[in-house]
């Protein structure tokens, strides 16, 4: 089983999620700041990468990225919230709101784009 | 209602510190039965040789924890119908602790860590002094007490993925300790505790993955506890205190 019994709690799944959201930005900021270095000295090469985003497939994977950052970035102020703030009984009730609004936050950004 | 008649499969995990495996016994399914009770049954009727832990079998002295079907439980007052699976369970020893033989722990490390972070009782004050009263409704008596009523089952130490990842980790049960202690006006040690729990072994290892409060028997809250202890440490920092 992939995921052993003990973790199978809503918590352990934002954990979860929090780090590969995090892996995931890690591993797009490097070509995201790559691409935007272009501007100062290959602007052609950089407006035909943008062209890509003309096509379903790349239009879907930019909603992937807004719904990993947007859930990095909500998960990450729960997280704050829980470290800093006066302790909070509704934990897995936050960080089933930070996946919902981190989803409504993708998916206006793919209506925006479609 | 389950029919005595009717048989349960037992993976009981049997071994030692050198490694082991799992072995299968029937046990017959009774009402009302508790965990506690199939591996007790083992123990008389099919394998005298079966070694584990337990006492007072009401959920207070948390000597018998156990891992039922991955999760770590207190076994006396886990009821088979609670947990079984197609009849079928599977029992191993706490998972973070060494195992001495079959389903007993050396809880030795998980003391010693208790220990580590501050877990006794300095008194301020000697008997000849008159009794301190203490204001029940106090902000900080309310969090010494709502932290207050672990029985040291371990099965909080067992759910924790950071100990198996940083085994110098002190722990959801110490760092909770610590944390009623810290709340406690009668006690004296709180420097050196407050530098306990913030040292490399202590709160900031926690990444709040909450399995210790999901898993803890009392409905204790570690979670909580130990986000109050990084508040303190990060208060302790800016106030020249650490």
């Amino acid at each position: 089983m992939m995921i052993k019994p003990h973790r199978g709690q809503p918590l352990w799944i934002a954990f979860l999620l929090h780090r590969i959201s995090g892996l995931g930005l890690a591993i797009f900021l490097p070509f995201h700041f790559y691409l935007l270095g272009l501007a100062l000295e290959q602007s052609e090469t950089m407006d035909g990468l943008l062209r890509w985003s003309d096509y379903p497939l790349v239009k879907f994977a930019e909603f992937g990225l807004v719904f990993l950052l947007a859930v990095h970035m909500f998960g990450g102020l729960r997280l704050l919230a829980l470290e800093f703030l006066p302790w909070n009984d509704r934990q897995k009730t936050l960080a089933a709101a930070a996946v919902a609004l981190s989803f409504l936050l993708a998916l206006g950004f793919l209506m925006r784009a479609v | 209602m389950q029919e005595p008649t009717d048989s349960l499969e037992i993976s009981v995990w049997r071994g030692d510190a050198t490694g082991g495996g799992h072995i299968i016994y029937q046990v017959p399914r009774q009402p009302s039965q508790t965990i506690l009770d199939v591996v007790t049954w083992i123990q008389r009727e099919q394998d005298p040789q079966l070694a584990y832990r337990f006492s007072c079998r009401v959920g207070m002295c948390g000597s018998c924890a156990m891992m039922v079907n991955g999760i770590p439980r207190w076994t006396c007052r886990t009821h088979v119908q609670k947990v079984v699976q197609d009849n079928q369970l599977t029992i191993e020893p706490l998972r973070n602790l060494p195992v001495i033989k079959d389903l007993v722990c050396d809880m030795s490390e998980f003391f010693t860590k208790w220990k580590a972070a501050g877990g006794q009782f300095m008194p301020r004050k000697t008997r000849q002094d008159p009794v301190e009263p203490l204001l029940p409704d106090s902000p900080k008596r309310a969090a010494a007490n709502a932290a207050i009523e672990c029985i040291n089952c371990a099965i909080c130490y067992a759910a924790c993925d950071v100990v198996t990842w940083n085994p110098g980790y002190l722990g959801p049960a110490a760092l909770n300790r610590a944390w009623s202690l810290l709340n406690d006006e009668r006690d004296s040690g709180q420097q050196a505790r407050l530098e306990a729990i913030a040292s490399d072994a202590g709160c900031h290892n926690c990444h709040s993955h909450a399995n210790c409060t999901t898993y803890c028997p009392n409905e204790l809250n570690p979670s909580a506890s130990i986000a109050g202890l990084k508040r303190l440490a990060a208060r302790a920092v800016f106030t020249g205190n650490l």
